[in-house]
């Protein structure tokens, strides 16, 4: 009955650890190799970025070692457990989204942040990457194929509400992402090919308009300066030219980690945020960032492949949906730092400094390595 | 309308894939774009990566100094500390130079200064000065409130220094700040860091060997500039050092003898042409060009008639007066016109002969009420009693061509000066320069003016001194020249001082009896009225040592430099000016003297005593020398 990939961990059968042994600690291997990969070449990176604030780096380091924790808790987690809190945790984020909005901390001139007690400084938002595609996939299990139009009404409205608390934050970014990867659910879920031309149309056409009515001026600069990055070396452009001449000047080998003058010497900026790729570029070549590029893809095939694996239809959903948000965010980030995409502030998921972005994704491999147990919602 | 399990099953797997694929088609586009970046235009990025971090940084090189022949330092460099505002980094410019001025002695003048300095900026992005050499408690205050000064820095700067400051201000030259203008014509591998280049004088024409060349530091910098690490250095090379003639026991008394009068004082070293001394007063403090000078102090040496900034001793310009009449001698001997035997009657007057000129030509010495002249001259007392009529007479017996090609060897309306640039060729007038100036026709009175140092001839005091020099070399000339020698092979001198085609015509015993009557200006006395040579009584009376020399009362108007004059316009008080060229020892001459004293009158009561002054240092140094 088990897959020959979804190998179990357990504790060695030892006479001493016999009475441990009853608690049996499963994770999926495969997910977990390729992620402590992605979290392992992260973290060396973070640490040159960082060279100079090791505080920064520990804290980074505690977060991601209880993320991984709260990953395997979460993983032992019943599917009919996870089912049952979905409602329960859509609302909360939402509420907590309110909460933003009239108690959040500003920041760069938008409120994102949360304090609560007991708990460090959190975005909210971050959360959303995990409650809507399982809120989505608990309402569209065992719908009809193609699902109804009424049901696509609901589940856009599902969509919606909490992407539009974050939109007034305002965080651009993170709402597109949010729609886009949110969308996977729908179309794994049987949008008809119909509805997803159409939309896919709508939004074509709808370019021209969004460029000329629906984007500040800055926005507009960003994406032109994507093209012709040299034609504001200084102000606008600096952040490509120089992440580009980062990775550029890594060559194969790259230039050793902790090497890289571009980093070192400041003239990357966000390297240990959003650019933190052309870091990896820089001291460790090409060969570091294939083998990311690779650790991630593994990730993501092995996220999609498990759903195949599976009869019931919230776990099927939302594990295509919490895998394609997380490759959505990872391929968004690379294209930006190599220049193929505008500068779009993202952090690469798992090796960006941001407590609660690594954090929030481990938790969603937790939910995933949990939802792929073959077990029926009853 | 609802799809069987099965169909569902085989759609989602579908979707899966799709969007698998389109998830591999990404990751692929991303590697070639990695591969594109990282390996296809690699040098390219390399190269953009280490400009961002290497700089090439050039270091000043020391400029050259200047030694006296005794090796007394006249210029070297000295280090100072000075405030500047680096704009790009200040926030507020009135507001910070508001709590400068709470804490420092800023005055307006500075600030005025700063604000001509920023609009005059010769290289842009660069702090602008705002108070040169200040003090280090100031520099320790600006220092501890760094905090509240962004942008305000002290910098150490490496500036010409001359220790003797007015004493040499025209021996030397200055250097002055570099222009806007420069930077177009300037080398910029060598003035890219120096804020200095030679301006006047020999600072001006020594300046391609005493600039020396920049050294290079190769240094790694982060994003703020801020120097990481030296990757590579290569050392400055020092500006070629630079000995001079100048004697500065000899300048300073020559200076101390022109006391407050405007004038020049020259003393040339006949062996060789070095220029032992070179003063013209009044002086100015060159160490105020170096450091910036203000509108005020500048527009101070702007005066007219004491014009502070002109070196009297190589750009003015006077008639030459009686000094011009050794060479009259030596001029009317070669062609015969005259001998040492011939006796002219000097009463006081001399007339053109067969014209209707009525012109009156007077001696020196006429008043109404002594109207007498010297009474019968040979050659030998028309020298030192300075006899007009003598020369008058010659002159016109000689005609101009004659007298004016032969003066041509003594160089005037030549410049001869090796290395102090900008020196003027004078005027030796003759018909052709008549013609062709002014448009006139040459006229007998003409040569006749010329005949004593008058009319149209000017000379500078370089040219009466190289006159000097050659009477007292029997012939020989030497340009007159600044420097002694370099340690180092100078540019300057590719093509070195020479040795000047020699006075010809002249046999030796003319050579020795002008010389001999050129000792009697100075010790023929106790002869009575009218037989004293006309310098005995100033200086000749108590000198220990043998001196020969010729007086020059030159009977003009002061012209200042560059101006044209009305003669009906002079004023009285306009005096004459006063010549005194001498050399010494008199038979074995090693150093020759001109003392200019402009408006100064009477040249043997004037300028005779400096001249003395001069030659009496020289031999005291000599004697003392030769002690040793």
């Amino acid at each position: 009955m088990p897959s020959n990939l979804g190998l179990s961990l357990s504790s060695p059968g030892g006479s001493l650890h016999r009475n441990l042994t009853r608690f049996q600690v499963k994770f999926d291997l495969l997910l977990l190799f390729s992620l402590t990969i992605v979290v392992g070449l992260g973290l060396m990176t973070l640490y040159s970025a960082l060279v100079d604030e090791t505080s920064l780096f520990i804290r980074h380091v505690i977060l991601v070692v209880l993320g991984f924790i709260l990953m395997i808790g979460v993983a032992q987690i019943p599917i009919t457990t996870i089912y049952r809190f979905t409602p329960l945790i859509y609302v909360g984020c939402i509420l907590l989204l309110v909460g933003v909005y009239f108690f959040g901390y500003v920041s760069k001139g938008s409120k994102r942040w949360l304090d609560l007690p007991l708990l460090p400084r959190f975005q909210p938002s971050e959360l959303l990457k995990i409650a809507i595609p399982l809120m989505l996939a608990w309402y569209l299990k065992d719908r009809t194929w193609p699902i109804s139009f009424m049901d696509l009404c609901i589940s856009l409205a599902i969509v919606a509400f909490p992407v539009g608390l974050v939109y007034i934050q305002p965080d651009l970014g993170t709402s597109v992402l949010l729609v886009t990867g949110s969308s996977s659910v729908i179309v794994f879920a049987g949008m008809s090919w119909r509805w997803i031309m159409i939309a896919g149309g709508t939004l074509i056409s709808a370019i021209p308009f969004v460029w000329m009515f629906g984007m500040h001026p800055y926005q507009k600069q960003r994406v032109l300066t994507m093209f012709d990055p040299e034609s504001d070396a200084l102000g606008s452009g600096w952040n490509i030219i120089q992440s580009k001449t980062a990775l550029g000047s890594g060559g194969l080998f790259g230039k050793g980690w902790t090497e890289g003058s571009q980093i070192q010497l400041e003239f990357l900026p966000a390297g240990h945020t959003d650019f933190i790729m052309a870091v990896l570029g820089e001291e460790m070549g090409l060969i570091g960032c294939a083998s990311l590029l690779v650790a991630f893809l593994l990730i993501f095939a092995r996220g999609l492949q498990l759903s195949l694996t599976l009869e019931d239809d919230f776990a099927k959903y939302a594990i295509c949906g919490i895998t394609t948000m997380f490759f959505i965010y990872v391929l968004v980030n690379i294209l930006m730092v190599c220049g193929l995409l505008p500068v779009v502030g993202v952090p690469l998921p798992l090796v960006s400094f941001g407590g609660t972005s690594a954090v929030t994704f481990l938790l969603g491999f937790g939910v995933i390595v949990a939802l792929a147990r073959r077990r029926e919602v009853p | 309308m609802d799809a069987s399990s099965e169909e569902r099953d085989q759609s989602f797997r579908n979707r899966v894939i799709i969007v698998a694929g389109i998830g591999v088609f990404f990751v692929f586009l991303v590697l070639a774009r990695l591969i594109n970046v990282q390996i296809v235009n690699f040098e390219k990025y390399s190269t953009v990566s280490d400009e961002n971090r290497i700089k090439v940084k050039a270091i000043p090189a020391p400029r050259g100094f200047f030694f006296d022949r005794d090796g007394r330092v006249l210029a070297d460099m000295k280090f100072i500390l000075t405030l500047s505002i680096d704009e790009q980094r200040v926030e507020n410019l009135e507001a910070t130079i508001a709590r400068l001025r709470e804490m420092l002695d800023l005055t307006d003048q500075h600030i005025k200064e700063f604000e001509r300095r920023r609009r005059t900026q010769s290289r842009p992005f660069r702090p602008v000065p705002i108070k040169r050499n200040i003090t280090y408690e100031e520099s320790a205050y600006i220092a501890l409130n760094r905090h509240l000064f962004p942008g305000v820095i002290v910098q150490s700067e490496s500036i010409r220094n001359y220790p003797f400051g007015e004493l040499t201000s025209h021996a030397l030259g200055t250097v002055r700040r570099i222009t806007q203008e420069d930077l177009a014509t300037l080398d910029p591998t060598i003035y890219s860091v120096t804020d200095f280049v030679g301006g006047t004088g020999i600072e001006k024409f020594y300046e391609s060997d005493l600039a020396g060349t920049p050294g290079h530091r190769i240094v790694e910098v982060d994003a703020h500039h801020r120097e990481i690490r030296v990757l590579n250095e290569t050392a400055p090379i020092h500006g070629s050092d630079v000995f001079l003639h100048l004697d500065m026991d000899l300048q300073q008394v020559a200076w101390d003898a022109l006391g407050e009068r405007r004038g020049a004082v020259i003393a040339l070293e006949t062996q060789s042409g070095g220029i032992m001394a070179m003063v013209s007063k009044p002086g100015y403090d060159p160490n105020l060009f170096v450091q910036g000078i203000s509108e005020e102090d500048y527009a101070a040496l702007q005066d007219p008639i004491q014009s502070p900034l002109f070196n009297r001793a190589t750009r003015a310009t006077y008639a030459p007066g009686s000094t011009f009449k050794p060479v009259v001698a030596l001029a009317a001997l070669s062609t015969g016109t005259t001998t040492w035997e011939r006796i002219i009657w000097d009463g006081g007057e001399f007339r053109l002969k067969n014209t209707r000129n009525s012109r009156v030509w007077r001696g020196w010495s006429w008043t109404k009420t002594n109207p007498g002249g010297q009474g019968e001259c040979d050659l030998f007392r028309a020298i030192y009693r300075s006899s007009n009529i003598y020369f008058y007479t010659v002159a016109e017996e000689m005609g101009i061509e004659q007298l004016a090609g032969f003066a041509r060897q003594f160089g005037f309306g030549i410049n001869e000066v090796f290395d102090v640039p900008e020196a003027e060729e004078g005027l030796l007038p003759d018909p052709d320069w008549k013609r062709d100036y002014l448009g006139e026709r040459w006229q007998p009175g003409d040569t006749v003016n010329l005949g004593i140092g008058q009319g149209s001839i000017l000379a500078t005091p370089m040219q009466v001194v190289q006159v000097a020099a050659t009477i007292a070399s029997n012939g020989q000339r030497r340009q007159p020249r600044m420097i002694y020698y370099s340690p180092k092979q100078l540019k300057a001198t590719e093509v070195p001082p020479k040795e000047l085609p020699p006075v010809h015509g002249i046999l030796p015993e003319d050579w020795q009896l002008l010389k001999d009557s050129m000792k009697a200006v100075i010790h023929r006395g106790n002869m009575g009225y009218g037989q004293n040579g006309t310098a005995w009584a100033y200086i000749g009376i108590d000198i220990p040592y043998e001196m020969s020399g010729k007086s020059g009362t030159a009977q003009t108007i002061a012209i200042p430099p560059g101006e044209e004059y009305e003669e009906d316009e002079v004023p009285e008080k306009y005096r004459d000016h006063a010549w005194f060229m001498a050399y010494a020892p008199a038979d074995q001459p090693e150093v020759a003297v001109v003392v200019l004293i402009e408006n100064g009158g009477g040249g043997s009561s004037q300028a005779g005593p400096v001249a003395r002054a001069v030659l009496d240092e020289y031999m005291k140094g000599k004697s003392e020398s030769d002690d040793a």
